[in-house]
């Protein structure tokens, strides 16, 4: 074991934070008030640092790092500004991810290649509104004609969804097929006639990411779109969300990082009964709990992390990651606003939003109950 | 024991539940994106027209007489559809009770039948400052005295209800000479009195329609006899009398942990994946299980302290176990809730995601989880020492 980051993981934390703390913390409160999504600092900024492709091989115009560096930016980038993190982790693990498995040669080409450089955004559509936790229940449908697909049916909760260039979207194409097997996964680009976009959600936290319906009526795309085997989409997802998962992991492991730092400094400098709160051992033991927690958060997205990118199975890994880091990231930021009192409860300081923001990192990309079925049926699985 | 409420209880709360769906739920979603303000302050009149607005104040002042308890289970009620009212309602009631506890025969005649009957809006508590939270005694706000007149100079921050209050209860330091907490004494200052200014709304994460402001007092003329109870005895009254508010609060949280778990409930028994509906999973179950278990504790010690307090017996302690329990267990409830309706619990599509936001708050004002473990530990070691 071997406990030590890489000079070039070492660099790219600082880089990230430099660039978390003087472009994106200024104006992440009004983001959030504003429920608006500033794709030049959320995402064309971040190409010009590497990171929209961090993982990918350069040939592909990504940067060649490892997963943990992916970790380390997204974490250090929510640490500030949860919306801009999930921003990263759809548009990498969710959106591009999928291709470099599953693509062939031409597809990486032309999908892969401008995600990875950041010209393009991705997302990633498979919710709907009677398939959360069981995507097994997908209704959209995708027929045959010719040489093309016909794309029916929606989607719901698409992070990046309307802005992105790029979606993954998977839709049964067997219907006679068991539920888990007639599903595929397809490349559709935005402009595509027949697709649009719905609803755009109002929700209690991530703000500043988007998160929108998308429709498809008829929609056509080329066959040379299906995006791996045909009827193979569930393990397309399967597999895509594997990978996902150590991207939300990692927000919430920022979420909580940020939170934890609030509270520190605030229980350091707020006096009450003459002396600084942080004498006390109540708050005391709360900011150790907290350092503890995300501590152990940390190795355990780290551990997934350093699992996925040397080749080793990561699914169970990735799933205790992020059941334990979004848990702590729910349980550290309410405690954050119980330190800061009053003021904690108002937008003068970041913390109540950091509570709202931590909250989806318990239900997206697999809900903390699904977290518990991949670890309890693979551990039982002997 | 007898665990079931009396008739007039049950009437109370019928009345309260029945106003509570017809004219607070309704609007309780666009009050909390900051439209239809007047809206809320017309449903604090018509409250106040039904007596809610002092539950346990004696007649001859207006109020209802129907004690703690129906005190407790009114605001449940009423929470249950809408906290921001309903922690107005809390708080302008307890303005009425301390100034019946303390308040001298002109002054209850003076101010709380107005509180009660709704010419008043609102009644407000100002004794938080920047500096002085958890520790009011830290206090800087003072009061000098000018002939027959006091001056207020200082700054009270987090108030409920100060746009539209009628009048305030405020605490400042009289005798900065005395050791701290000595020195303190409190004040009735009616809106509108020259040099009472309501300042900056702070903007928060919920609980929104409910109106939460600085005041600053600037040279604030204010005649002798707004002197309320005895010269420097404040800071006992910040600390007893304030007590039944924690009932008021804790009642607040139950109706929010409540309303969402049996919301969450019934969604549970619509929603289907994996073939069935969720309700059929243990790890739902088991959620809603957990929490209605704890609501259920939550709200005996809620009744345990209002009965003690109605029946004239101490209920400081339980007062503060209630509060610290029935608002910790509702945040959970809250917050499982939103975890049962999965990605529909983040959006404001439904309910629950408001009643999360709103909830927070309630481990926070009228003394944190911490001061109530505070005075729970103090009181219980008191007894063995």
């Amino acid at each position: 074991m071997y406990f030590q980051l890489t000079e070039e993981q070492k660099l790219i934390r600082e880089t990230v934070r430099s660039f978390a703390e003087n472009e994106l913390a200024p104006l992440a409160a009004e983001r959030d008030e504003n429920e608006s999504f500033d794709r030049e600092l959320m995402f064309d900024k971040l190409a010009e640092l590497g990171l929209t492709g961090i993982v990918f091989p350069e040939e592909y115009g990504g940067a060649g790092a490892d997963y943990l560096s992916y970790a380390i930016a997204v974490e250090e980038l929510s640490r500030v500004c949860a919306s801009t993190g999930v921003t990263l982790s759809a548009h990498l693990s969710l959106g591009a991810n999928p291709v470099w498995l599953f693509g062939n040669e031409a597809q990486k080409q032309k999908f892969l290649t401008p995600m990875a450089e950041g010209s393009k955004l991705g997302a990633f559509g498979l919710t709907e509104p009677t398939a959360g936790s069981d995507a097994g229940g997908t209704r959209t449908t995708a027929v045959r004609d010719g040489d093309e697909w016909i794309l029916n049916g929606s989607k719901i909760f698409i992070t990046n969804g309307g802005e992105a260039e790029t979606y993954i979207v998977f839709a049964r194409t067997d219907k006679n097929a068991e539920k888990h097997h007639g599903i595929s996964a397809f490349i559709v680009e935005k402009d595509t006639p027949g697709f649009s976009f719905g609803k755009k959600e109002k929700k209690l936290g991530i703000r500043a990411s988007l998160t929108c319906e998308l429709v498809f009526e008829n929609c056509r795309i080329p066959l040379d779109q299906l995006l791996g085997e045909e009827g193979k989409g569930f393990k397309v997802a399967m597999k895509t969300l594997d990978g996902g998962r150590i991207g939300i992991a990692a927000q919430a492991l920022g979420i909580a990082q940020g939170a934890y730092e609030e509270a520190l400094k605030y229980a350091c400098e707020r006096k009450q009964f003459d002396q600084p709160i942080a004498s006390f051992q109540a708050i005391q033991f709360i900011l150790a709990d907290m350092a503890l927690r995300i501590e152990a958060s940390r190795l355990l997205v780290y551990q997934s992390a350093w699992r996925a990118s040397a080749g080793l199975a990561y699914g169970k890994e990735s799933a205790m990651a992020k059941l334990s880091a979004s848990e702590t990231a729910m349980w550290v930021t309410t405690k954050a606003v119980q330190v800061l009192g009053g003021y904690g409860y108002t937008r003068d300081f970041p913390v109540e939003r950091m509570m709202r923001d931590a909250k989806i990192t318990e239900i997206y990309e697999g809900t903390s109950e699904i977290q518990r079925i991949v670890i309890g049926s693979t551990i039982t699985r002997g | 024991m007898f665990l079931d409420l009396t008739e007039e209880q049950n009437l109370i709360r019928e009345t309260a539940r029945e106003f509570a769906a017809a004219e607070l739920a309704p609007v309780a979603a666009a009050l909390d994106r900051g439209e239809q303000v007047e809206l809320f302050l017309d449903n604090l009149k018509k409250l106040a027209e039904l007596g809610f607005m002092g539950l346990n104040v004696k007649a001859d002042y207006g109020g209802t007489e129907a004690g703690v308890i129906a005190f407790s289970v009114a605001l449940t009620e009423i929470a249950r559809a809408c906290a921001s009212t309903a922690v107005t309602v809390s708080v302008s009631n307890m303005v009425c009770e301390v100034i019946q506890a303390v308040g001298s025969e002109a002054q209850r005649l003076r101010y709380i039948p107005k509180i009660c009957s709704g010419e008043f809006l609102a009644g407000a508590f100002a004794l938080t400052e920047t500096g002085a939270g958890s520790d009011p005694a830290a206090m800087t706000a003072v009061a000098v005295r000018d002939g027959d007149d006091w001056i207020l100079n200082g700054s009270k921050i987090f108030i409920t209800s100060a746009p539209y209050a009628g009048v305030f209860i405020v605490w400042a330091v009289t005798d900065p000479g005395l050791p701290k907490g000595k020195g303190i004494s409190c004040f009735l200052v009616e809106a509108g009195t020259p040099g009472c200014i309501v300042g900056r709304a702070e903007e928060k994460m919920g609980q929104h329609a409910s109106a939460t402001n600085e005041m600053l007092f600037q040279d604030c003329r204010i005649p002798c006899s707004a002197l309320m109870g005895k010269l420097n005895d404040g800071f006992r009254v910040a600390v007893a009398e304030l007590a039944g508010g924690r009932i008021g609060i804790g009642s607040l949280g139950l109706g929010l942990g409540q309303v969402a778990i049996e919301q969450a409930a019934r969604y549970a028994l619509e929603r289907k994946q994996f073939g069935q509906t969720i309700s059929n999973f243990q790890a739902i179950q088991w959620k809603i299980a957990d929490a209605t278990t704890e609501l259920e504790a939550a709200r005996l010690l809620l009744m345990n302290a209002a009965f003690r307090k109605e029946q004239g017996k101490s209920y400081s302690k339980e007062a503060s176990m209630a509060k610290l329990y029935a608002t910790e267990v509702a945040n959970r409830a809250c917050y499982e809730a939103v975890q049962i309706y999965g990605g529909y619990g983040y959006t404001s599509e439904f309910p629950v995601e408001r009643y999360s936001r709103d909830a927070r708050i309630t481990t926070i004002y009228e003394g944190t989880s911490e001061i109530q473990r505070l005075i729970i530990a103090r009181e219980v070691l008191r007894s063995y020492a």
